[in-house]
């Protein structure tokens, strides 16, 4: 009896752990799945998924994931936001919850990645003056992502996305950009996300912007 | 035996589950005044239990945890909030967060200063668009002229600010006296502005006011800030149809130094005989211009800078001779200028941080004038150098507030000669400055400052004290106050004959208000500007002119309201006398109008990338002397009103790799009639028209850019 209930308590005391990380794996779980959903790709949900992120990642203080995510809600509403004079503060603070995933997890492909969409992110409010500062940006952190891992299907999506989006005279070309975007989706093809809630968006943006290029 | 187990399995199971009765947290998230806030994030601490607050404020989430429990509340831009709470009893929480400082919400001193930067925000102008204004012909100070506060001269050199004369406004490189910061000009022909805007980062246009780190400008300061370090290494090349240039700026692998050189010629012959001038060119107007760069890193926070400039101009004309009609007047120049500028900035530590630099520059004017056939000819040469030194130190106290101090030393050297005949001097100047931006609150903020300033060659000391106030209405609005003196030593001309005069001084009275949100700016400002110890050179030379001005401005910009299109409307209401030079008495000088309006128009069209840009300039008419009236009646004739039109079109497209632009640009396109006033003959009987040599010019050009993306430059660039 002494044995069984010595047995149960040493259970249950490594299932309190195991609860916690289950508990996370949970959590980030489900609110990946609501981050996927493409209902939820409105300002309102993106604002709740990246507060319930950078909650989770308060808890949790050394898992950087939930920052990531919370950086990555937040840079998307950077993107949404419609009112210029706004942008700035939705994408300071995107770039203060990478900054958390940067010290927690240095030298990461992924929150370079996210570095990259934060700058691209700041151009819309003032394209003119602001198109080569940022655009430099966001093209550095690409190219230091790309260094860390060729393999990483997002770091094409961007690029293909500079391409897409900047006019030709300016240095765009959509044709390049359906490469780049190709070039991604051959990457996704082998790309095995490091754990069911590492990040593995983009390959659906990739399709849709190709459909885009005649 | 298994019941027990499983009683205490069951027990261990779901005894957590009984204790986790749910319980429901609501409450709402407002701000000091009351109104809610959307997006905070509440949570219990250290857990994942939370939940948002939704556009009315109010938020709602359930939690299974018990007893004492701290609950925090954050949202970007307001401080975060936490409290203990008791989560035994259910309870409706209503939070209040007070707002961050942060440098959107923070007043900044703004009374009679127009600044454009992309770093700061909140400025009124960004860099682009004081090379974007059509018809300025990518000249800072051609630009300026679109702002309130300032004249349509475009028959003197200089910016004319506020009933100030061009001489009344200073330009300063990274805190440096620049001494001759225009090209030599031929008579009633001004040069325009040596320095590109596209060497600046930052440009702060005064037009009163301003800080005590700056002197002797009675009037106006205009503050430029250089370039850092460039984005990539890149070169271009410029054709046009007066000239070409080549440019390389090349940035080093470790990304912590760059060095850049340029080099330019024009020509405006081959222009000139295809539409002809108003005055027949008696050599063809040539510029070599050559420049160097050279920036470092000097660790994450120091950097070092050089710029250095040399240029030579030769250019003349044959103007049909006033005095003796049937003869022409020939006037002949040559100019040469070198100009270099040595910065070093750096923090100290413990909130300090200093910036220094050295300059040195040279200029020299050969001119050769003659009325060809009828007199001997004059040769004048003059050559002025300034060699200076100055070191500021700031001090950071507390989150906002900060303290300056500095001292800057200038030796001045000014030649002239006529003939065989010279009048040479040399100033001694020194400065010492101190001042403070002392914040009372975040939207309240104080500038209390003075500059002490001796110069040898007036042997005299002044001191100017400055004062100014800046108030924080709500996100967007601000009211600020200026005051001070203002000294400057009276103009080299009057020096040279005559070196123990006193300095001209101004008293500045400045109110503003403005506006600026994220779609518009508005701002309205009056002025009450008195002089002091202006020169006379009648009866004799002498510090005994008088003077004021006065007027009210306003400021309209709107770049939201039509997709694409960006416009700004200044308006200045000037009200000003003096009695300086020979004037008899106090009198609305010739160079300043009553009213003032620009009308500056930029329009994109995406679809076939080019930039339209307009720019309407209109000025009432400027009081003129004439002779024949008696002295009662000085200065009481006005020429005709001031119009000008200027047009420019650029189409951005790329050749090859390059990102190419093509320009076109027409300055007064309707032709307007432009009089800037009348000279007479000695004898009274014959007078002439002040109007421009070349009334409309047409300029096409190409800008070519490797390497960098520096579209947006070129594009402008014109």
């Amino acid at each position: 009896m002494k044995r069984i209930l010595f047995a149960l308590l040493f259970a249950g005391i490594s299932s309190a752990s195991m609860a916690q990380s289950a508990q996370y794996e949970g959590a980030m779980t489900k609110q990946i799945a609501l981050l996927d959903d493409y209902n939820n790709f409105n300002p309102q949900k993106l604002q709740e998924l990246a507060n319930t992120f950078e909650r989770i990642g308060a808890a949790e203080k050394t898992q950087w994931l939930p920052f990531y995510y919370a950086a990555y809600c937040n840079v998307m509403n950077a993107f949404l936001e419609k009112d210029q004079s706004k942008v700035d503060a939705v994408a300071d603070k995107a770039a203060a919850d990478i900054a958390i995933a940067d010290t927690l997890s240095p030298k990461n492909d992924e929150v370079y990645v996210v570095k990259s969409l934060i700058a691209s992110s700041r151009i819309s409010v003032d394209p003119q003056s602001r198109g080569m500062q940022y655009g430099m940006e966001a093209a550095n952190w690409q190219a230091e992502a790309a260094k860390i891992n060729s393999e990483n299907p997002r770091v094409y999506i961007l690029q293909g996305q500079s391409l897409f989006y900047t006019p030709e005279q300016f240095g765009g070309n959509k044709a390049e950009a359906k490469k780049k975007f190709e070039l991604a989706l051959q990457k996704f093809s082998t790309f095995k996300p490091a754990s069911s809630i590492a990040p593995h968006w983009g390959e659906r943006q990739a399709q849709h912007l190709i459909s885009q290029i005649k | 035996m298994w019941k027990i187990i499983n009683l205490n399995l069951f027990a261990w199971i779901f005894l957590p589950v009984c204790l986790m009765a749910q319980q429901k947290i609501t409450g709402k998230i407002t701000d000091s005044k009351k109104r809610p806030l959307p997006g905070a994030n509440i949570a219990i601490k250290d857990t994942y239990d939370g939940g948002s607050s939704a556009a009315d404020g109010t938020f709602s989430f359930t939690t299974d945890l018990k007893g004492e429990q701290t609950i925090s509340v954050t949202l970007n831009g307001y401080r975060p909030f936490e409290q203990k709470i008791n989560l035994n009893s259910p309870q409706v929480y209503n939070i209040v967060l007070k707002e961050v400082i942060s440098q959107l919400n923070v007043v900044t001193i703004s009374a009679g200063s127009f600044e454009a930067s992309d770093e700061r925000k909140g400025t009124v102008l960004k860099p682009l668009d004081i090379v974007s204004t059509a018809g300025a012909g990518a000249d800072i100070v051609n630009a300026l002229k679109t702002l309130p506060g300032t004249q349509q001269t475009n028959d003197r050199e200089g910016l004319f600010v506020r009933g100030g004369t061009g001489y009344e406004t200073q330009t300063f490189i990274d805190g440096l006296l620049v001494r001759n910061p225009f090209y030599s000009g031929l008579p009633d022909m001004p040069g325009r502005g040596r320095f590109s805007p596209f060497l600046f980062k930052g440009t702060t246009f005064s037009s009163g006011g301003y800080s005590a780190q700056y002197g002797q400008g009675l009037s106006s300061a205009l503050i430029l800030e250089s370039q850092d370090l460039p984005e990539r290494s890149s070169s271009s090349v410029g054709v046009s149809v007066i000239g070409a240039s080549v440019g390389v700026d090349e940035l080093s692998k470790d990304k912590k130094g760059s060095y850049g050189v340029e080099a330019d010629y024009t020509n405006l012959g081959p222009y000139l005989d295809v539409v002809k001038s108003k005055f027949k060119p008696s050599v063809n107007p040539e510029i070599i211009g050559t420049s160097a760069n050279f920036r470092r890193k000097t660790s994450s926070t120091g950097m070092l800078k050089f710029y250095g400039y040399g240029n030579w101009t030769h250019m003349g004309t044959y103007h049909p001779s006033l005095e003796y009609p049937g003869y022409n007047e020939l006037f002949e120049l040559r100019n040469q200028n070198v100009y270099t500028n040595l910065t070093y900035k750096e923090r100290l530590g413990k909130g300090w941080r200093i910036s220094s630099g050295l300059s040195f520059s040279s200029n020299t004017d050969d001119i050769h004038t003659d009325t060809l056939g009828k007199t001997a000819f004059t040769k004048i040469n003059n050559l002025s150098s300034l060699t200076q030194a100055r070191v500021m130190l700031t001090k950071s106290i507390g989150y906002y507030s900060s303290l300056r101090m500095g001292g800057e030393y200038q030796y001045g050297v000014e030649k002239g000669a006529f003939n065989s005949y010279h009048a040479d001097y040399t100033d001694n100047y020194s400065a010492a400055f101190a001042e403070g931006d002392i914040y009372l609150t975040p939207q309240l903020v104080g500038r209390v400052g003075g500059r002490v300033e001796h110069s040898s060659v007036l042997a005299k000391t002044n001191f100017a004290p400055r004062v100014s106030l800046a108030y924080k209405m709500d996100a967007y609005s601000q009211v600020s106050l200026a005051y001070g003196d203002y000294y400057e030593k009276p103009e080299q001309q009057y020096l040279r004959f005559k070196p123990n005069m006193d300095y001209m001084k101004a008293t500045h009275y400045i109110a503003s208000v403005q506006r600026i949100t994220g779609n518009y700016t508005l701002r309205v400002e009056a002025f009450y500007k008195k002089y002091h110890n202006l020169v006379k050179t009648s009866p004799d030379t002498s510090n005994g002119g008088t003077g004021y001005a006065k007027g009210i401005e306003f400021f309209w910009r709107d770049h939201k309201t039509f997709k694409n299109m960006d416009y700004w409307i200044s308006y200045s209401y000037l009200d000003t006398k003096r009695n300086y030079l020979a004037y008899p008495y106090e009198v609305q000088p010739d160079f300043a109008a009553k009213h003032t309006l620009s009308v500056v128009y930029k329009y994109y069209v995406p679809s076939i990338t080019t930039f339209f840009g307009a720019t309407y300039s209109f000025s009432t008419g400027r009081p003129y002397y004439n002779p024949n009236l008696p002295d009662k009646q000085f200065m009481t004739q006005k020429t005709m009103d001031y119009n000008s039109l200027g047009l420019t079109v650029s189409y951005l497209t790329s050749i090859r790799k390059a990102f190419t632009v093509f320009v076109l640009s027409v300055s007064n396109i309707g032709n307007f009639k432009q009089v800037y006033g009348y000279r007479y003959s000695m004898d009274k009987l014959r007078r002439e028209e002040i109007t421009p040599n070349i009334p409309r010019f047409i300029y096409v050009g190409m800008f070519m850019n490797f390497g960098i993306d520096r579209r947006q430059d070129v594009i402008n660039n014109l």
